[in-house]
């Protein structure tokens, strides 16, 4: 293989280098009247809510690409760090990458300042780098976490602003779960209330939006414990089949039974050792 | 064929699509301002002996392809580097006075030289840990890893070309 000569050195991160190309083949494939495959998008609900002593993360488990139903049971509710958890909507790699790589981040920042990590922290990390990318990274968070400061929540747009609040929803199914928010919610719930209410409203998200379905996932986060209830609650379970359409043997009758044995002789056998270095 | 000439950025409109040739639409709000004062892209002063555009080296060219980046982040990550720094020393300039960014980019200097060979991977592990890269991950330690590159260079060019000799 030839070596290019290349003047600078290699850098690492994003490479545009294909931008180009693929703009032509999107160009062609439209004249043509297809399109381009379309990316493993969560169009989701997720929802969370801070009660008495913590937060309440919600997510349904659905993973869709383009019309199809690519992941029937997929896990949107991501570890951050031990008392910080992020649930994650729009493309799934991203979410994925993103929320992989604050964990790392905050996991350094930690063991640097020695102290448990802030929710505060983790948002401002997110928010920095989804502007630095100007929305191109699809990734729409709801965070939640209780540190020395108490419980927060947050939820992070792609293109980099974020709401703290006491109850958030994101996702396409957002405008069903916040339907059901802003109907019960209460401040200083208590952890079963809470736990009842995201079920609610993540179910309101489930039977009301094409894009989220299957069953509900929990996270629920308090000052030294966390409960990642998975699956929480099946709201869309598969059916079962009642008829069978196998026949039982002896359903059809036997007319006549011919026998042909075939007589096989054995004419060559070699042996190939396998090149197994 | 009429061809509607391509124009780089209008302030004034909301939000503009460019629709070239073949269909290829692309967003340039917003190009002047990160063209203005960042590095130069290549084409408008071609880098070979006696000012005319190297074909050996850097390839065939077209200037569409040079004026426009090809991806609207493009401009913006390569620049993020040098970006950051300035921001960071014109704020420290502000709090600390005129020694703390002198003092820092004498160091930076200092740490840049320690390279290997201009064909082998260097560490660069002083000039991380003063930019504080050391603690933290991003999307260039994960994509695109120069040491898992599949090109090499050529070594004696790339040292020629270092040196000047090219």
């Amino acid at each position: 293989m030839a070596t290019l000569v290349m003047n600078q050195a290699p850098v690492g991160g994003f490479s545009f280098e294909n931008c180009k190309r693929n703009a032509v083949l999107e160009g062609e494939a439209n004249k043509v009247g297809c399109s381009m495959p379309a990316a493993r998008k969560t169009g989701t609900t997720i929802c969370g809510v801070v009660f008495k002593d913590g937060v309440v993360l919600g997510a349904d488990t659905r993973a869709t690409e383009g019309m199809i139903v690519a992941d029937k049971n997929c896990s949107k509710i991501h570890y951050i760090s031990p008392n910080i958890y992020c649930c994650g909507a729009g493309t799934a790699a991203d979410t994925e990458m993103t929320t992989q790589i604050i964990s790392s981040n905050l996991e350094l920042h930690a063991l640097s300042t020695g102290r448990l990590p802030r929710v505060a922290t983790a948002n401002r990390m997110l928010k920095q780098m989804l502007f630095r990318y100007q929305g191109y990274i699809g990734a729409a968070l709801v965070l939640g976490g209780v540190d020395c400061n108490g419980p927060h929540l947050y939820s992070i747009y792609p293109h980099g602003s974020t709401d703290k609040l006491p109850y958030v929803t994101m996702g396409s199914g957002s405008l069903a779960a916040m339907a059901v928010f802003e109907d019960r919610y209460k401040p200083d719930m208590e952890e079963d209330e809470a736990k009842q209410l995201v079920r609610d409203a993540i179910a309101a998200g489930i039977f009301n939006d094409l894009g989220s379905g299957s069953n509900i996932d929990l996270s629920v986060i308090t000052k030294g414990k966390v409960d990642y209830i998975r699956p929480h609650d099946e709201a869309n379970k598969k059916g079962v089949r009642t008829g069978d359409y196998k026949y039982k043997r002896g359903t059809t009758g036997v007319l006549a039974k011919l026998v042909t044995p075939l007589n096989l002789e054995l004419v060559e056998e070699t042996v190939h050792t396998m090149d197994t270095s | 064929m009429k061809t509607r000439p391509n124009r780089i950025c209008n302030r004034n409109t909301v939000y503009r699509k460019e629709s070239g040739r073949n269909g290829i639409t692309m967003n340039t709000r917003g190009l002047r301002s990160q063209l203005k004062d960042s590095v130069p892209v290549a084409g408008l002063c071609p880098q070979g002996a006696y000012g005319v555009q190297d074909s050996l080296r850097s390839g065939f060219t077209s200037v569409k392809n040079e004026l426009l980046p090809s991806h609207p982040l493009e401009l913006s990550e390569k620049n993020f580097q040098p970006n950051q720094d300035k921001m960071n020393f014109s704020t420290l300039r502000n709090i600390q006075g005129l020694h703390a960014p002198l003092k820092l980019q004498m160091e930076y200097r200092a740490a840049r030289q320690i390279q290997r060979l201009p064909f082998l991977q260097s560490s660069n592990l002083a000039l991380d840990t003063l930019r504080g890269n050391d603690e933290s991950i991003g999307f260039e330690d994960i994509l695109n890893d120069p040491t898992q590159s599949e090109m090499m260079g050529e070594p004696h060019m790339m040292v020629e070309y270092k040196l000047g000799l090219l």
